[in-house]
């Protein structure tokens, strides 16, 4: 572009004056948008600080061990904190729940986006966002009265006629308030996310190739196969895993339907299993001062877990929608 | 088509194109659109349209925006019926068969009656030869020699000597031009008696659109064309018959169709004459 002659001209910085309102309105929104990062920094802190001494006390321990010691005063004993057990216990209910989830959540997005009518479509899309907005505990109290019963029998069946894969077998005939029943309380309330995500993400598949896909004669469902899952994919997996998020920060309703054992069980049906954050509700009532610190800490670990999973999703989502 | 001679007038070029094709071998199947209106909700989009499209010829259809071409073309493979409120009313008779008619499996027809559109869309998540054979798959056709049929297919679509060493790379990655006759070609390995074709060359630069005018033009001797195009010279260049459409406000109606010399030379209305030499569209 530069011609033989050396001497380019300077840059120049192109400035404008901002008028006094925008200035006063950018100081606003500004504000608006650190506060959350800074809210986000600062209970992130929070956790550390306090938790701080138990990591370094049970130093990588505290992340694999699974025992949770609490010494009487007049013992005199170190504590043990490890929630090894309760990390390992909510990627399990975490992933029964995507199991079941998922499949319905996709179903149901694709019959929304692709197969209902149009007077069925709005009125279920807005049930199934109210279905967001239920409080974790009715979802739990739910869990237990009504769901759980028919669960247990679920869970006998299965164990009955699927008992020789080893998650199935059962030790003891104890079939509620199992990682299986919480799972699929979990299942129901990550549905909402996965699915209004997926029906986004469905939505957005260009016009252009579907009606490719038609005038080459393809039938519906052929035409979902080749366009709208290879377009969606990225995005249905993301929105998976904000559902798997949303499904391991799970607390109330999770207490409500499982119980919690420091111990690793592959068995699934069994009554005991691991939830971090329902662990920390169960102990919080009755910590002494140095418990509470290993509370902390454990919320910080479950905490870096969340946000890392929910980063992960966001990004995937986000590098679909730019396809 | 003498491309070498500088166009003095579309007549010109309508006349100097129909004599040197002649009596040609006429194959394929016709297709015939009888008194077809169609509305979007209340509003009549197009009024009694009727052409009977003979086998083995390209047909262009010309006309200003909004006179309902595209609908109309839409209306012929049973794309018309993707948009919410669109109805229609007339038969379109497919070897003789109403295409309308109920019991018909839609996806039969759109094998028979293949679609070019305005914008290149390949699939973007497929390769070039995935692309070509996207229409079996979708379809669920069986077909005993792959590639044989998918260098058929590039052949005709005069894409082969660009991609047969790239087959395996994905559609994205060719040029718009080359794009639009990969959606060409992807059209042809379902072999279809008609190939319609919705401002195929509107989104592509001239060397481009003078391929896809050749291919056009070699694709006529084993199947029927219509072509729905916004530039009355390549009307001109393609097509054996040409239908003008227009609308006053309201509906599209087609004004005449006849061979492309008559429309360009001799054409019985006025307003075919005002639209063909530029006084006004």
């Amino acid at each position: 572009m530069s011609t033989a002659t050396s001497t380019l001209p300077p840059k120049r910085e192109i400035t404008t004056k901002p008028r006094f309102s925008d200035k006063v309105f950018r100081a606003v929104v500004t504000t608006g948008g650190f506060s959350s990062l800074v809210i986000l920094g600062l209970i992130s802190l929070f956790l550390l600080y306090n938790g701080l001494n138990v990591f370094r006390t049970e130093g990588l321990g505290f992340i694999t061990g699974f025992d949770w010691i609490v010494p009487l005063p007049e013992e005199g004993l170190p504590a043990q904190y490890g929630i090894g057990a309760m990390l390992y216990g909510t990627v399990v209910i975490g992933l029964i729940a995507l199991f079941f989830a998922f499949p319905i959540s996709v179903g149901a997005a694709l019959f929304l986006s692709y197969y209902a009518p149009d007077w069925l479509k709005k009125p279920m899309v807005l049930v199934i966002d109210v279905m967001a907005a239920i409080p974790s505990i009715v979802f739990g109290l739910w869990g237990f009265f009504v769901l759980m019963p028919h669960a247990e029998y679920w869970a006998k069946l299965i164990h009955k006629y699927l008992g020789f894969i080893p998650i199935f077998d059962m030790p003891a005939n104890a079939f509620t308030r199992s990682p299986f029943i919480a799972g699929l309380v979990l299942a129901i309330m990550i549905i909402p996310i996965i699915t209004s995500i997926s029906r986004e993400i469905f939505a957005q598949t260009p016009l252009d190739r579907i009606q490719a896909a038609y005038a080459l004669g393809a039938t519906k469902w052929s035409m979902i196969k080749s366009v709208v899952f290879p377009y969606g994919r990225g995005g249905v997996v993301g929105g998976a895993m904000l559902g798997l998020g949303r499904a391991i920060g799970e607390t109330v309703a999770v207490y409500t339907v499982l119980n919690i054992v420091f111990d690793i069980r592959i068995e699934v049906l069994l009554s005991a299993g691991g939830s971090v954050a329902s662990m920390i509700v169960n102990k919080f009532g009755e910590a002494n001062p140095d418990e509470l610190k290993a509370l902390m800490a454990s919320g910080f670990v479950l905490f870096l877990v969340t946000l890392l999973i929910n980063f992960l999703a966001n990004f995937i989502i986000n590098r679909t929608a730019r396809e | 088509m003498s491309q070498a001679n500088p166009v003095h007038s579309l007549a010109n070029v309508a006349a100097a194109h129909s004599a040197s094709k002649g009596d040609h071998h006429i194959a394929g199947t016709g297709i015939e659109a009888k008194n077809i209106h169609a509305w979007f909700g209340d509003k009549h989009v197009i009024d009694d349209v009727s052409i009977d499209f003979f086998p083995g010829t390209v047909t262009a259809l010309i006309g200003p925006s909004g006179c309902g071409k595209s609908t109309f073309i839409r209306i012929l493979n049973r794309m018309h019926e993707f948009i919410p409120t669109a109805a229609m009313a007339g038969e379109v008779l497919l070897e003789g068969k109403d295409i309308y008619q109920s019991g018909t499996d839609v996806t039969k027809i759109r094998l028979g009656i293949g679609m070019v559109f305005q914008k290149p869309n390949p699939f973007p998540s497929m390769t070039i030869k995935e692309n070509v054979l996207s229409g079996l798959k979708l379809a669920q056709l069986k077909v005993s020699n792959q590639s044989e049929l998918l260098e058929s297919c590039l052949v005709r679509a005069g894409l082969w000597n660009e991609v047969k060493d790239r087959l395996n790379e994905y559609g994205g990655a060719l040029s718009g031009g080359q794009q639009q006759r990969l959606c060409i070609a992807r059209s042809l390995a379902v072999s279809p008696q008609v190939l319609l074709m919705d401002e195929p060359c509107s989104a592509l630069d001239p060397g481009s659109t003078l391929r896809i005018e050749e291919t056009i033009r070699e694709l006529s001797a084993s199947m029927t064309i219509i072509i729905v195009t916004h530039n009355m010279q390549q009307a001109a260049r393609v097509s054996d018959r040409t239908g003008f459409f227009l609308s006053d406000g309201g509906p599209g109606r087609l004004i005449e169709c006849s061979s492309t010399s008559e429309i360009f030379s001799n054409p019985k209305d006025k307003r075919t004459e005002d639209y063909v030499t530029g006084r006004f569209g």
